[in-house]
């Protein structure tokens, strides 16, 4: 019951939010060609979805997020586990995390530009490096913050190091390193986008950009919504997996604000 | 001889490194445990008896004196010791069975074959039902029985128990005192039993150390000559009552000097 009212308080102000933005356009005076009503873009939308147009845009600008996702995850999950078991990796790679770290990685848009040419390299680099470091040091926080009782528990029966790893460690670190998948796919959404913008014959960072030139201002809409949505699903699928994986918690991944 | 095991420590000191120098934790200690023997040690917060449970499962060396543990000396963790924590220290993850089978796991060795005696244990503690469930559906008094079953696993020939009941409320924790009384009766393992409780201590043991407070060293042993199995007017008898007198004063006069 109590779960109904929410959702149709919700029903009712998006209801509402659509109303004043299509009576605000129409009656304010404001051109469509800056600020369309939600009839506009729903038409812009259909057209865009029935045609099967936007469709190459999405898939591409999936599979670099995704590309650029899974690389930069993986390789910081490596990096991460390394330098939380081992002092003299850590005592090597560390330099480099500090400087890199607070270094905006968008920043190293145009170098990678350079490097990689206009293909999808140069945007799956891009987003692996942002997804990087959020999943790099979640990682290493996560492994480090083991129980050292846990710890001493295997130790005291001489547990090789890889099985405290395994049974004490990674089991320790799952909700922070969930945490990190979570921060990073939002940020690896928007390195895509940010890559398309800068170099792309497709995707929606593209259909973006080429749509303002041509001031299609309903295609844009459409396009942003799609990446919204885009993230929303993906966000999802983290969560969904973390419930899956990590089944001995019963607390949620910082959970939606939901009423109850 | 070979195969008695005795737990003997002789004049060990251990030093801690801390951010603040070095720390003296136990001093010149010797203890002495014969087989079978229940042996509670107590003393007040901060005095060493961590350490020197630390030192006995091998985690922890010692910087002078020497420890011996069924007469080789104790170079590192070994097999034929099982410990139970002051906390549970379940791994969340694993269920109430698995939690018991950690020993063996991390030991190497397969746990098939020890799954019926983990059921065993699981039942003389209590638990048998909860076999499969996850340490988070157990109250905390079950957690810790499971914790002593996991500590009784590989059959060591000494069980170490660092408070094992001090996160309990006062009933669970009398009914698991009594629980332990009977399942050692039935395994007759050597304990070391450490505890802030004197009617526990003088409860369990055969024989009760005092240590005195930091650096820990041995102030008092105390011969516990009180028939088995005890019971609950064991705690009213008058052996009991000048037993824990002595204690009591022993560890006044002993924080005090501090
Ligand atoms: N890991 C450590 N590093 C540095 N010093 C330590 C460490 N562990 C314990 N100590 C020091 O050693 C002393 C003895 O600690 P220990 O844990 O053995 O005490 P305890 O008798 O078990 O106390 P409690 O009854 O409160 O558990 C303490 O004064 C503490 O400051
Ligand atoms: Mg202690």
């Amino acid at each position: 019951m109590t779960k109904l009212k929410a959702y149709s308080v919700s029903v009712i102000s998006i209801t509402c939010f659509l109303l004043i933005w299509h009576f605000g356009t129409k009656w304010s005076g404001v051109p469509s060609y800056l600020l369309p009503g939600p009839i506009e873009v729903a038409k812009s939308a259909w057209v865009l979805y029935s045609t099967g147009l936007i469709f190459p845009h999405i898939g591409i600008t999936l599979t670099q997020m995704l590309l650029g996702y899974f690389l930069g995850c993986i390789i910081a999950f490596l990096l991460g586990a390394l330098v939380a078991e081992f002092v003299l990796a850590e005592r090597i790679l560390f330099p480099y995390v500090v400087g890199f770290q607070s270094m905006p990685k968008v920043a190293l848009a145009p170098l990678l530009l350079v490097w990689f040419g206009f293909g999808m390299t140069f945007k799956v680099v891009l987003v692996a490096l942002i997804c990087f470091f959020p999943m790099f040091i979640n990682t290493m926080t996560g492994l480090r913050s083991a129980n050292p009782d846990l710890v001493d528990l295997y130790r005291a029966f001489s547990a090789p190091r890889w099985l405290i790893f395994w049974d004490v460690k990674l089991p320790s670190a799952a909700n922070s390193i969930f945490a990190g998948l979570q921060i990073s796919i939002v940020l690896g959404l928007i390195g895509t986008v940010v890559g398309e913008f800068l170099a792309a014959r497709q995707g929606l960072g593209h259909l973006i950009q080429s749509s303002s030139m041509n001031f299609d201002v309903g295609a844009m809409f459409t396009s942003v919504f799609t990446l919204s949505l885009i993230g929303v699903l993906a966000n999802f699928a983290v969560r969904s997996v973390y419930r899956k994986v990590v089944y001995w918690e019963k607390t949620t991944l910082t959970a939606p604000v939901s009423g109850h | 001889m070979a195969n008695v095991p005795t737990l003997d420590i002789d004049g060990i000191s251990v030093v801690y490194q801390t951010t603040q120098g070095p720390l003296l934790a136990l001093r010149g200690l010797d203890l002495k445990i014969e087989k079978g023997q229940f042996v509670s040690v107590i003393g007040s917060s901060g005095c060493g008896k961590s350490t020197l449970l630390r030192v006995v499962s091998g985690l922890m060396p010692v910087s002078e004196g020497s420890a011996k543990l069924s007469g080789s000396a104790i170079t590192g963790p070994r097999s034929d010791v099982g410990i139970v924590f002051q906390q549970p220290t379940l791994l969340p993850w694993k269920t109430v069975i698995e939690n018991v089978l950690v020993p063996i796991r991390a030991l190497g060795l397969p746990t098939a074959n020890y799954r019926a005696r983990a059921e065993e244990l699981l039942e003389l503690v209590g638990l048998g039902k909860f076999a499969n469930h996850l340490p988070r559906e157990l109250s905390g008094g079950m957690q810790q029985r499971a914790g002593i079953a996991r500590g009784l696993i590989h059959d060591p020939a000494v069980l170490l128990m660092d408070e094992p009941f001090a996160a309990l409320d006062a009933l669970t924790r009398e009914r698991m005192t009594m629980e332990l009384q009977s399942i050692w009766l039935n395994t007759r393992k050597t304990v070391v039993f450490i505890t802030h409780s004197i009617p526990e201590a003088v409860f369990l043991a055969d024989k009760i150390v005092v240590l005195s407070g930091r650096p820990g060293t041995k102030v008092l042993e105390v011969p516990v000559d009180i028939a088995r199995p005890r019971t609950l007017e064991t705690l009213a008898s008058p052996e009991f009552g000048k037993i824990a007198n002595q204690l009591r004063q022993m560890l006044g006069a002993s924080s005090a000097m501090h």
